[in-house]
């Protein structure tokens, strides 16, 4: 039997890619070693949504000069969408929305439980999250770019590049081999 | 329209054509062909065009309900709502907004709706700098522009004059070349006015009523800036751009992008709840601000929409998302734009609605013209709006001037029409084709050497209108219903015959190409098929396409009346002209009651689908002419829209030839508008792309008359119908 889940994530990889954005997928034991490998300090960062914690090179306790001279911003992504390659990123108490946008590289973290097939499965889940009161969130796809200046150019108001930490806790979520179906 | 203001459009057309027209052009038909790909690659698309359309229908029907919700959903979220009734109350309400926090600069993502309120200028009043953080809208807010486009405010302008703006303005030690040096210099410029600004000004492109949650789409970034960087965030939208619930929005947002870019997704759709959660970074004190001292004003603006929601042939005009699909699909607007096809604010086909509706009818008048109602934008639009029937209705409106009932029983006793007495004379005449083209094949050939004669041309410029430089088309003797009759009429028999059907004389088949209809004939009777071709009048195609929407009606009945025996006794209508089957197929839904035109629309066929389709029954195609060799083909614009142009290339490559078609939207000629005097330039620049794409074809078919005028004169060779090659 193919779990529908894991063809999501490897869509979701390959949109990722089609949309020029890098990822790696890792252990949850490795999240925060990824995590540090993929940043460019400085960095600015809020808490993700995987259980790890935040390398300590990643700044929490930032300063709006701190988020300005930041090169790296990490957030988490609590959705990704496997047919488009978006990161669904909130927008929240933490600065999240912030953190993903000011600095000139963006790392989300994203649990692969929280790859979503399309558009419609992230638009039910968001209904849902707006029916509970946790109504902002961004679909970031790709990177920041621009036609108007006479040719396309990347990296205007947001990043210039984006990486995606993606934290493989399928095991532990979606059921596994030794269970009995 | 007089001859001096004809002229002056001509004037200002060309002057487009040689500048901003290039420009345009490359960006339009690379967007028009990303859109094209991308929707034709998802299979959902067409069941998502109708889901978004019933959600607009819904949405606009509901919109005072949906104010109310929304209104208590913003103000439980601490937010406030304005209703303004126009732009001057908009703006005061904005100005206000301004004046209590002492703002001293606002910042902006692209709006429409904010360039229809001028609201910059009444900032600018209120000693307040607002500055466009959208590039495009910068490039256009610092030359003191409009936006040429809707979605590409600047794309009239190229790199190089770009970067000569941004030079001449801000001096730099190194003149800017490249996008690149462009856009990282703009970025810091705009980033150092965003984290200062004190106000954060957006549009929204929906706004979902039960939970106040708007959506913002950019591919820039500079949207989530200007709503999550200032205390204040003012966000002003149409009323509407309400939709029910955040669950309606998977549709558009599915939609806008590829029909705006061919994108799947724009790299940023906001879905926010405002007032966000975000901390408010103040860069000056260097600290975070709680997010509870954030204020949000929601602006939903009036400004002649609830009329047009009252207005049965404007309300579609409120579906529209923006997309500019309808722009980018349109062959005259890829090449003269929106300077020249636009009104104050808005651009493209569906700008006739929306100029009407918020500006008044004078500000469509400008450009309404340059629909030609080709309907290629029809597809296009991914909320189904129709948009040519807006042009149509617009357009006799301003025929018939300020009244409504305007009439002079006097002149409407000396003209075959039904229109008022102050209408533009090339209007008329053009409306009036039919009778002309009667009368001329009636004293053919005197009346081709009269109209040819120098003076005479002369005299039809200035008067009518009609370009010298156009040849005329020349008026059969012997017109097709009379060779039909002259010929013994049918030759197979209707008892025992495979089909019966009746061949539709068009105008110009009828009084100027004959040899279409006889070919037609000829191919039918070979497949087995009794013929008829009675005495049917003018579609209304003529008049429809000038606004003269009273005439056409007219015209509409006397066709079905003349047609209806033939349909009860079971006979097929096939038709040679596509623009004329294009009426009989979707346009006297507009014209006709339902239940005579669905009879109509359901009886009527293409010719070559017509053969197609006896091809199908088994039909022996070699009782057709056998072709060999290539043949390159040029469908018509509303043949396309009717999803026909498929049957014609099959027939073709049946008969054994190899076809190439061409992907240029149009010819260019659109019935009688490359006639005109004011648009003679256009239609010529607007068939260039397709002359240059079958320079070197041997044999060049093409299904409309005005096509293959234009072909004819584009191309120095003859454009026959493909029936004309088909037929034994």
């Amino acid at each position: 039997m193919t779990d529908p889940a894991i063809d999501h994530v490897d869509a979701f990889r390959a949109s990722l890619e089609a949309a020029g954005v890098t990822h790696e997928t890792v252990a949850l034991g490795e999240a925060t070693a990824a995590i540090e490998r993929a940043v460019e300090e400085p960095t600015v960062g809020v808490p993700v949504h995987v259980d790890a914690s935040l390398p300590a090179s990643v700044d929490t306790e930032f300063s709006p000069s701190d988020l300005h001279a930041a090169t790296t911003g990490v957030t988490p992504a609590r959705l990704g969408v496997a047919a488009l390659g978006s990161l669904l990123v909130p927008s929240g108490e933490h600065g999240d929305e912030l953190v993903a946008l000011y600095p000139e590289r963006h790392v989300a973290v994203l649990a692969a439980s929280d790859v979503v097939p399309d558009l419609d499965a992230a638009t039910d889940w968001l209904q849902s999250e707006v029916d509970a009161g946790r109504d902002s969130y961004v679909f970031a796809t790709g990177v920041s770019a621009t036609a108007d200046m006479g040719a396309l150019v990347e990296g205007v108001h947001g990043p210039t590049n984006v990486h995606v930490v993606l934290v493989d806790d399928r095991e532990a979520t979606s059921g596994d081999d030794t269970t009995n179906a | 329209m007089s001859s001096e203001s004809r002229r002056e459009t001509a004037a200002k057309i060309r002057a487009l054509l040689d500048t901003e027209g290039p420009n345009i052009e490359a960006q339009a038909r690379d967007l028009n062909a990303g859109r094209v790909e991308a929707t034709e690659a998802f299979a959902e698309y067409e069941a998502l065009r109708s889901d978004a359309r019933r959600i607009k229908e819904d949405a606009i029907e509901r919109i005072p309900e949906l104010v109310d919700t929304v209104r208590e959903a913003v103000e439980a979220r601490g937010g406030h709502v304005y209703l303004a009734e126009d732009a001057a109350d908009a703006n005061r309400y904005v100005q206000s907004v301004c004046e209590d926090v002492d703002a001293e600069t606002l910042v902006k993502s692209k709006s429409m709706t904010t360039e229809e309120l001028e609201v910059n200028d009444a900032l600018v009043e209120a000693g307040v700098d607002p500055y466009e953080t959208d590039l495009g809208e910068f490039v256009v807010q610092l030359a003191d522009e409009s936006p040429s486009h809707l979605v590409g405010p600047a794309m009239h302008r190229s790199r190089e004059d770009i970067a000569a703006l941004l030079n001449d303005h801000f001096d730099p030690d190194e003149p800017f070349e490249s996008a690149d040096e462009m856009t990282a210099f703009v970025r810091d410029y705009l980033g150092d006015r965003i984290r200062e600004a004190d106000v954060g000004m957006t549009g929204a492109n929906f706004v979902a009523a039960d939970s106040g949650t708007m959506a913002l789409v950019t591919n820039e970034g500079n949207a989530r800036k200007c709503a999550a960087t200032p205390p204040v965030h003012v966000a002003v939208a149409g009323v509407e751009k309400l939709i029910p619930s955040v669950s309606d929005l998977e549709p558009f947002v599915a939609l806008l992008s590829k029909a705006a870019t061919g994108q799947a997704i724009s790299q940023y759709v906001s879905v926010l709840s405002p007032p966000v959660d975000t901390p408010i970074p103040d860069f000056d004190g260097d600290e975070f601000r709680p997010a509870d001292d954030r204020a949000f004003h929601l602006v939903l603006v009036d400004n002649g929409r609830m009329a047009m929601r009252e207005d049965d042939d404007l309300r579609e005009t409120l579906y529209c998302v923006r997309c500019g699909a309808c722009s980018n699909s349109c062959a005259n607007f890829q090449q003269v734009g929106g300077h020249a096809f636009g009104g104050e604010t808005y651009t493209g086909g569906i700008a006739t609605g929306w100029e009407a509706g918020v500006h008044g009818q004078d500000a469509a008048g400008e450009f309404n013209d340059l629909c030609t109602g080709c309907t290629r934008c029809v597809n296009a639009c991914p909320v189904k709006i129709d948009i040519p029937w807006i042009n149509t209705v617009v357009r006799d409106r301003i025929n018939r001037g300020d009244d409504p009932g305007r009439f002079d029983a006097l002149v409407d006793g000396l003209v075959p029409d039904e229109e008022p007495a102050g209408l533009d004379l090339q209007k008329r005449f053009f409306g009036n084709v039919h009778t002309v083209a009667r009368v001329g094949s009636a004293l053919a050939p005197v009346s081709n050497w009269l109209a040819a004669s120098a003076p005479a041309r002369a005299a039809m410029e200035r008067v009518l209108g009609v370009d010298r430089r156009r040849d005329l088309p020349q008026f059969a003797r012997e017109s097709f219903v009379d060779w039909f009759d002259d010929r013994g009429g049918a030759r197979v028999p209707e008892p025992g015959a495979a089909r019966s059907a009746v061949v539709y004389p068009d105008t110009y088949t009828n009084y100027v190409s004959p040899e279409r209809g006889k070919a037609a004939v000829r191919a039918l009777e070979a497949l087995d098929v009794h013929v008829r071709v009675p005495a049917v009048p003018g579609s209304g195609r003529a008049p429809l396409s000038q606004g003269m929407i009273a005439t056409a009606r007219s015209n509409a009945e006397h066709v079905h009346d003349a047609l209806a025996p033939h349909l009860d006794a079971g006979r097929d209508v096939v038709v040679v002209e596509p623009s004329d089957l294009a009426m009989f197929a979707s346009d006297y839904e507009r014209l006709l009651p339902a239940d005579a035109h669905e009879r109509l629309a359901d009886s009527s066929y293409e010719i070559c689908e017509y053969v197609y389709g006896r091809l199908s029954n088994d039909a022996d195609p070699g009782s057709l002419a056998a072709l060999d060799g290539d043949v390159a083909y040029h469908s018509h614009c509303q043949q396309r829209t009717l999803d026909l142009e498929a049957h014609t290339v099959a027939v073709l490559e049946t008969c054994g030839a190899t076809v190439r078609t061409s992907d240029v939207e149009c010819c260019g000629m659109a019935g009688s508008f490359g006639y005109k005097e004011q648009y003679y330039d256009l239609s010529v620049d607007v068939g260039a792309p397709l002359a240059d794409d079958f320079a070197t074809a041997d044999r060049v078919v093409a299904s409309g008359t005005s096509c293959a005028d234009q072909l004819e004169s584009l191309l120095d060779a003859r454009a026959p119908h493909p029936i004309e090659l088909i037929a034994p």
